[in-house]
């Protein structure tokens, strides 16, 4: 059976796959970090999106041993050792950007990869398209909006932290 | 998913072995398409031969009139080049419209065009640009490589290896999305080229075609109202639950003159 190394969350790993394991399977049912989900399993929902070497990709549409030798980042590895949650999450919370939160991690990773690669910052335009691929069938996306339009000051350095009175 | 089994070779001429002692065994490059079509076991490969590693495959070189980009350059890549954006934005800008984020991130080049999936962007643009598609045995005009719906002229164990695109006077591309899929419902590629004009219909028909009638009417006279009364016939188009083909049709002509604007 293939063998794959990769770092998740900052820490090495090192599994032995099927060559049909997709990244999502070894993340959730291998190493138990159930915090990605899988809604749609056809690529088209993005509950499933994690950052592999930087970057915002489906992990139920890549195999694990695509990923071996990558730096993945998934849900769990974005808040820190001591339950200090990164901007995009506080500002999920604080904007009420969740109903049912199925496609929360998803959005939350592809929210970050969005804003961190357009440093100089999106419209509200921008971000709604930029989350084509993430769907939320609560339809909760006018606060998901908001929270993102919010993150990317702090995340930019533009505002140390939330605006409180949210809008 | 079927299980298979799993190489990497670091070669062109080791995956091309591979790939020709089997015929059923699939190249995997980004994998937006292929796995999707494994998880609903459309295919059953023996054996699955992972692109990534062969490393001359990645790229965007300019030579003159001429842009190479190697079949595994990924779509964010091609969107985000300064060299295709300054040479041929409009080529920039298809790659950067295909899927969403997360597919653009993993797709390729390559595997799009090698599909010739009739809804892609790719192959419109190929044929549009009068590319030349480079292999790892020959070199194959656009005019003879697309075949129809999922149909190419690459052989079994033949690798796309690049794409040549001669740079156009200008180019421009407009589609329309189907509003649930975002797949291509009919979409339009024109180009100003140093061989003719060239107008390209995706989306709309079992497989990308080139559209003569509008080819001659941007000829006399390059302008979007020299295409707006020439009408596509709806015979072969597709026809679905999202659109007949007189619908298609229709778009076809509201698109290349989007097509034309946006080439400017």
């Amino acid at each position: 059976m293939p063998q794959v190394t990769l770092t998740v969350n900052g820490k090495a790993h090192t599994v032995e796959v099927e060559g049909r394991t997709l990244l999502v399977e070894l993340l959730r049912e291998q190493l138990r970090l159930t915090g990605t989900h899988v809604g749609c399993d056809t690529s088209q929902c993005g509950a499933c999106v994690v950052h592999v070497d930087g970057d915002s990709v489906k992990s139920c549409t890549l195999l694990a041993v695509q990923a071996d030798g990558c730096k993945i980042t998934t849900i769990e590895g974005l808040a820190k050792p001591d339950g200090t949650l990164h901007p995009m999450q506080e500002a999920f919370r604080e904007y009420h950007a969740l109903q049912c939160g199925f496609c929360t991690p998803g959005m939350v990773m592809s929210a970050i990869d969005l804003v961190k690669k357009h440093p100089a910052g999106l419209s509200e335009k921008e971000i709604r398209e930029g989350l084509e691929g993430n769907l939320c069938r609560c339809t909760g996306y006018h606060n998901i909006v908001k929270a993102i339009a919010a993150a990317q000051d702090v995340m930019h350095g533009r505002r140390s932290e939330l605006a409180r009175a949210a809008e | 998913m079927y299980d298979f089994a799993y190489h990497k070779p670091a070669t062109i001429a080791d995956a091309v072995k591979i790939l020709s002692a089997d015929p059923d065994a699939r190249a995997i490059a980004g994998g937006q398409t292929l796995l999707p079509a494994l998880k609903h076991r459309l295919n059953r490969p023996p054996a699955v031969v992972d692109l990534s590693g062969i490393a001359e495959l990645r790229g965007v070189k300019r030579d003159g009139n001429k842009l190479t980009i190697g079949a595994l350059t990924r779509h964010v890549d091609v969107a985000n080049s300064p060299e295709v954006q300054a040479a041929i934005p409009a080529l920039a800008k298809m790659a950067g419209s295909i899927g969403d984020i997360q597919v653009r991130n993993r797709g390729t080049m390559g595997g799009s065009v090698a599909n010739n999936d009739p809804a892609a962007d790719y192959p419109a643009a190929v044929l549009g640009l009068n590319a030349t598609v480079v292999t790892d045995k020959r070199r194959i005009a656009a005019d003879d490589f697309f075949q129809g719906m999922f149909t190419t002229a690459l052989e079994p164990g033949e690798l796309l290896v690049a794409v040549e695109f001669p740079i156009p006077e200008k180019a421009g591309y407009a589609k329309m999305r189907n509003p649930a899929s975002r797949y291509v419902m009919a979409g339009v590629f024109v180009a100003k080229t140093a061989g003719g004009v060239r107008v390209v219909v995706n989306g709309a028909g079992p497989g990308v075609f080139r559209q003569s009638e509008m080819e001659k009417a941007l000829t006399a006279n390059w302008s979007a109202d020299a295409v707006a009364g020439v009408k596509q016939s709806a015979e072969g188009l597709n026809g679905d639950i999202h659109g007949s083909a007189e619908y298609r049709a229709h778009l076809v002509t509201v698109m290349a003159k989007r097509a034309v604007a946006e080439a400017g």
